[in-house]
């Protein structure tokens, strides 16, 4: 059997799986199951937080970035596993005993504001829909390498599925399938892994086969990257070469942003008491951390079988995985010498380069590169679709029911019926598909730098709202809502002008403090906090009403029933 | 005690453990991935080939977290029972 046959049998099994799951637990996780007190269990839970935040970025991006990154690809490590410290200590124990639904809803109550309210569900969704838009993008290329289309196409094909899986199919119950899409793509992730670092590192355990030496030549795998990098005229390997200040920046905003995703944060909602949002974090960590452990050892790998492969290789008898994603463009060969030969080269290197290599490629490319079965490539176009499908389905549930409940239910429309509401759900979530379709088609980049604005968003926006919430008694609204807007605006300005307004700016020496887009969600969040604690200060302080409220959150006796958002 | 000194203290004590424990996050994170890499990496994690600073930054960093979270919940449902605060 090919990789074709295989990858239609394993996606098709996949989907089978989730629709499965869907039926057994539609009819187990009625809202009557979450009133007798149950909800879900930390760990299920935990595994389901973890498939909802593992998205196409971390999974087919992630690991790609780092290999052409090196050290810099760091950020993105520790900025995507420290966010949960942050929402374990500081956020997620108080939301789960403050209750209710959504953050808007936090928002809402604990500064007492419609507008506050509004403003929250508006930065819900500008993050949200970034954070689906990188989504779109990394289904795109799944299906443009195992249908051979272009990426625009695979985009629809992408549209098309999610709109089925997430619009028509209704969102009930999608714990317990996100509990069947970790378990596929950790699956499919660890089985290459393991396979190519037996291969190339004599070590069944990646994160230890990656600090070991090659087999074929018995040199140390990140020497022998560090001396080949700088022989071709890249950054050495393990250093880098990006700004340290600007590496701070970066790994802060994605910590805080994780910190403050919606549709993270609601999935605390649904353990039956404080404590077990606690123990959830932890495992979601730990199911995040199998991975994100992995990722460098598969950089590296990647890394150094792309480089024996290809680099000054003769053009003639490249590998067959090498044609196929030519015929996509994600890899482009120009033979500017005209010696036959491909010179793989970095910027600091005298000779022109002649390869380009689209960094979201490598993990789907990895495991033919690495010349292993054909069922395993099929593997990870599942375990692919599997990150962006269960990512995409959170978040399209963030943006629906923010209009239909925040912005109608409890806002604008008071009065509309349960079922208005599901419609109104469900016709903002097919619009958000063909939005965030439309973002995945205009190219903004890489998925994980698009998605790393969406981090940015979040951290200027919701993450000193909610910790301000709860552990200053003091801020009011008038605080909350001037540090929101001023967070959100200068973040969303400062990247919306380097990436489009006049993207040739877009250099170190033009940065504000040298901080990157990428970066400036850290900046916009100390605004963020400057704005609302000034602002508190010379306001009134909030009712006493609210002052309870917040002395009652910080107590775990007398938490309500658990809850899952449903649309 | 009274009830409302009770809540105070547990209070307190949550951010105390909270501050203590972002410290040793910051530290393993921001100190030795990024601030100090550079004399860091001078020294190899022994047996095996990682440069330490870069062990830390894409490795080392990721196992404190988990084990940081774990610590965070056993201390915080000490307390709970300690100060009678927790739920059942």
């Amino acid at each position: 059997m090919g990789i074709t046959a295989w990858t239609y049998l394993i996606v098709t099994l996949s989907f089978g799986l989730y629709i499965g799951v869907a039926i057994w637990s539609r009819a187990s996780s009625t809202k009557e199951f979450y009133v007798a007190g149950k909800g879900v269990s930390p760990l299920a839970n935990g595994m389901a937080t973890a498939a909802d935040w593992m998205s196409a970025a971390s999974f087919i991006s992630m690991a790609g970035m780092i290999s052409f990154l090196g050290y810099d690809g760091s950020v993105y490590l520790m900025g995507w596993t420290g966010g949960y410290v942050l929402l374990a200590l500081l956020l997620a124990p108080y939301l789960r005993k403050f209750g209710k639904f959504t953050v808007p809803d936090f928002v809402g109550d604990r500064y007492e504001s419609q507008t506050a309210r509004v403003v929250a569900v508006v930065c819900a969704i500008f993050v949200s829909l970034t954070y689906v838009g990188g989504q779109m993008r990394g289904v795109g290329i799944v299906f443009s390498q195992f249908l051979e289309v272009p990426v625009k196409q695979g985009v629809l094909i992408g549209m098309a599925i999610v709109f089925m899986y997430a619009v028509l199919g209704g969102m009930k119950g999608i714990t317990y399938t996100q509990v069947a899409q970790y378990c596929v793509l950790i699956l499919a992730y660890l089985v290459p892994a393991i396979f190519i670092s037996i291969l190339i590192a004599g070590n069944p355990i990646p994160q230890i086969g990656f600090g070991g030496a090659e087999v074929s030549t018995g040199e140390l795998l990140l020497d022998k990257l560090d001396r080949l990098h700088t022989e071709l005229g890249f950054a050495a390997y393990t250093e880098g070469s990006r700004d340290k200040l600007d590496m701070f920046f970066i790994t802060a905003a994605l910590m805080l942003g994780t910190a403050g995703l919606p549709h993270v944060i609601v999935r605390f909602y649904t353990v039956p008491r404080v404590r077990d949002a606690r123990t959830s974090v932890a495992w979601a960590l730990v199911f995040i951390a199998i991975l994100y452990t992995t990722a460098p050892a598969v950089a590296v790998f990647a890394r150094t079988n792309l480089l024996n492969t290809v680099s000054g290789q003769p053009y003639e008898s490249v590998p067959d995985w090498f044609t196929r994603w030519e015929e996509s463009a994600l890899i482009r060969f120009d033979d500017v010498n005209g010696d036959g030969l491909i010179q793989y080269l970095g910027p600091n290197a005298e000779a022109a380069n002649e390869l380009e290599i689209d960094r979201d490629i490598m993990v789907l490319a990895n495991p033919e590169i690495a010349n292993l079965p054909a069922w395993v490539v099929g593997l990870v176009a599942a375990g692919g679709l599997a990150a962006a499908l269960s990512t995409a389905a959170g978040l399209l549930l963030v943006i629906s029911t923010s209009i239909s409940h925040d912005l109608l239910k409890r806002g604008f429309r008071r009065g509309i019926s349960e079922k208005g509401e599901l419609v109104a759900a469900r016709v903002s979530a097919a619009f958000a598909v063909v939005l965030a379709g439309y973002l995945g088609i205009s190219e903004l980049g890489f998925v994980a730098q698009v998605v790393a604005f969406a981090f940015g968003l979040a951290a200027s926006s919701f993450f000193p709202a909610i910790l301000l919430g709860i552990f200053s008694k003091r801020m009011n609204k008038q605080g909350a809502i001037s540090g929101m807007v001023c967070g959100i605006a200068f973040t969303a300005a400062y990247i919306v002008y380097f990436k489009w307004v006049n993207p040739e700016a877009n250099t170190p020496d033009r940065w504000l403090f040298g901080v990157s887009p990428e970066g400036i969600g850290t900046v916009g969040m100390g605004i963020n906090f400057a704005v609302a604690t000034i602002v508190s200060r010379l306001t009134p302080p909030p009712s006493k009403a609210v002052q309870d409220l917040v002395e009652d959150i910080r107590i775990p006796r007398g938490a309500g029933e658990a809850h899952e958002i449903q649309a | 005690m009274s009830g409302i000194e009770r809540r105070a203290e547990y209070w307190s004590q949550n951010v105390r453990y909270v501050v203590a424990l972002l410290s040793v996050w910051f530290a393993v994170s921001y100190g030795c991935g990024i601030l100090f890499v550079e004399p860091l990496n001078r020294i190899r994690l022994p047996g095996s080939g990682f440069k330490l600073g870069f062990w830390f930054a894409q490795q080392g960093s990721i196992y404190v977290f988990v084990a940081l979270v774990f610590v965070y919940v056993r201390l915080m449902n000490r307390l709970d029972r300690e100060y009678d605060v927790a739920e059942d």
